[in-house]
């Protein structure tokens, strides 16, 4: 497909956001490393082109709109509002992959402080009546019953800060699990530790590993400690509410099928069934704007490697493995973002290089 | 006429123990002129020109094809190079530069011994510093790679080319990654490495160019070497 056939592509979809009553808006290619260094850690080093400007500091060319978007309508936009863009975006690649370094994205972000299971249902629709030509594969996912589900455990409130911190990292979220449930032991060299300040103490063990050095302060040494003390004395989560979550992480299969086998479950779990109550509305809404929820495909882990900002609902669209469309809610961002304000949002983005590889129903 | 370039890294211990390697193997590398210029000759094999770079050029000649042999440490290729396995091909481990990329921490934070320790850390860091825990290294891509394989994003680096141990004490990063041999200077920083925080091991190495001019001269000149290094032609494909 040429470029020029791409940015046509573009612009269609660009028309198709504004048509359903999206604003067009620009960002600047440059972004402050900062803000999303601050978001997303070091790792968007690796995914992110960094750049230097000796007066303004590092700079990052755009890896996504969402963040300039949101930072835009925190400054003063008119509630509800939709936008849309549309222009490229830069991201490093995995070298042995060979993917697109530079590309387009075509997006539509909704702020809209009223019922969430229209906004989220409204953006849905709109992506999925676009991409129903071209007969792509449906994914959704709701990464707010995973947490709400670790809000419901009856453990301690570190032990779901962990957990919910890890959300997005399975492999470790997983170790957590094991750990907490007491189906994995404690690191031998944890416990060693543990035994050593047990026989004397923290303070002690620490005058030995004198001089003490740095930043981090012998205070915050000897609070982890004690909270290791406190975290060994924990009461394994129980297996019935551990298996709500082996349940949840399971789930694959359809919209529809997913509510029925959530509130069969729900209550083992203090509060979980206000989450689902969530996704029965979202269901609802999705259902009177036209979508077909008993096959509607539903994984409860889906985006929990690649979309760390979303928080809520998520959706994708395939050819095979390619990602061609993406989006999600991100509450959260706009409260990061707003500097003491928040207002609920859900987006995606579109990429017309490999929609336009994909061909078939372009109209 | 020379028509092989071997790069050997410029000076130093490197730089001797290189020369009697292949001194051992019957190919003498030696410094022509004055010590302090940067140029030398080979005898033992016909068609070898000896180049002298800093260890830390070689990976990128390599790359370009400038030299079709170069001496260096798998660190260095490993970082400078992602894609050195189609780039470059390793012909000979030499058993010497022998050094581990590590990740350690102050020896006064007695709790933490492993990565998961690292990043529970740097949670609790961040949020009572307002900024992520630092982590000092010229080890950029090996580092945030084998820590994102490993789950770990709460932390940054912070760039250190040198004297890299002593950024603790100063103030500058609360961690370190960086190459040690024996230890010892990352225990006169009171400095102790994470159980599981050995990123790479490393010695130095013979690495042969892909991208070199692989012309039937050059090829008969790195016969010759392999003839008296045993090492295998066909890995070079040229």
């Amino acid at each position: 497909m040429t470029p020029v056939a791409i940015k046509t592509l573009a612009g269609q979809l660009s028309n198709a956001f504004m048509n359903a009553g999206a604003v067009p808006v620009e960002a600047p290619a440059l972004q402050p490393a900062e803000v999303l260094l601050d978001l997303y850690g070091e790792d968007i080093r690796g995914r992110a082109y960094v750049t230097d400007d000796p007066v303004n500091g590092e700079q990052m060319l755009r890896p996504d709109f969402t963040v300039p978007v949101v930072q835009m309508h925190m400054n003063g936009g008119a509630e509800p509002a939709r936008y849309t863009y549309n222009g490229p975006v830069w991201r490093k690649q995995e070298p042995t992959i060979g993917r697109a370094t530079e590309y387009l994205q075509v997006g539509y972000e909704l702020f809209d402080r009223n019922d969430s299971s229209l906004s989220d249902a409204e953006v849905f629709s709109l992506f999925y009546n676009i991409l129903r030509p071209y007969g792509l594969r449906t994914m959704t996912g709701d990464i707010g019953l995973l947490s709400a589900a670790i809000d419901g455990l009856s453990t301690t409130d570190r032990r779901k800060e962990r957990l919910k911190r890890q959300i997005w990292r399975p492999m470790r979220f997983r170790q957590l699990l094991d750990w907490y449930s007491g189906k994995a032991d404690n690191l031998p060299t944890r416990v060693a530790l543990l035994d050593q300040v047990s026989g004397s103490d923290a303070e002690a063990v620490l005058n030995d590993a004198q001089p003490f050095l740095g930043v981090r302060s012998e205070a915050e040494v000897l609070a982890r400690v004690a909270s290791l003390q406190e975290d060994a004395a924990t009461a394994p989560i129980p297996a019935k509410e551990l298996a709500v979550v082996e349940e949840l992480l399971a789930l694959n299969g359809t919209a529809a099928d997913a509510l029925k086998t959530l509130r069969g479950v729900q209550d083992r779990l203090e509060g979980f069934s206000t989450a689902v109550d969530c996704l029965e509305m979202r269901l609802t809404a999705l259902a009177a704007s036209g979508i077909d929820i008993k096959s509607l495909p539903f994984e409860a882990n889906f985006g929990l490697t690649s979309m760390e900002y979303y928080d809520g609902f998520v959706f994708g669209f395939f050819d095979g493995e390619n990602v061609i469309a993406s989006g999600g809610r991100y509450d959260a961002l706009t409260q990061v973002l707003g500097q003491g304000r928040s207002i609920p949002a859900v987006g995606g983005v579109i990429r017309p290089d490999v929609l336009a590889a994909v061909g078939g129903g372009a109209s | 006429m020379s028509v092989l370039k071997l790069g050997v890294p410029s000076k130093g211990r490197l730089q001797e123990k290189t020369m009697d390697w292949f001194a051992d193997h019957e190919i003498k590398l030696s410094r022509t002129g004055s010590d302090r210029e940067y140029s030398g000759a080979v005898s033992g094999v016909d068609g070898v020109e000896l180049v002298m770079l800093s260890a830390g050029e070689i990976p990128k000649e390599l790359k370009a094809g400038r030299i079709h042999l170069g001496v260096t440490g798998e660190d260095l290729i490993h970082e400078k190079l992602p894609l050195w396995e189609r780039e470059v091909v390793n012909l000979q481990k030499l058993g010497f530069g022998h050094a581990d990329l590590i990740i350690a921490v102050p020896k006064g934070w007695i709790d933490v011994d492993c990565i998961e320790d690292l990043d529970a850390v740097c949670a609790q860091f961040r949020t009572n510093h307002g900024y992520r825990l630092r982590i000092a290294t010229k080890y950029h891509n090996l580092v945030r790679g084998f820590l994102r394989a490993r789950g770990v994003a709460d932390y940054q680096l912070v760039d250190s080319q040198g004297a890299t141990e002593g950024v603790v004490k100063n103030l500058t990063a609360e961690a370190i990654a960086d190459i040690t041999s024996s230890g010892e200077t990352l225990r006169a920083n009171h400095l102790k490495i994470l159980s599981d925080g050995l990123i790479l091991q490393s010695q130095a190495c013979v690495f042969g160019s892909f991208a070199a001019d692989w012309s039937d001269d050059a090829k008969t000149a790195f016969g010759a070497i392999a003839a008296k290094t045993g090492w295998d032609v066909t890995k070079l494909k040229g």
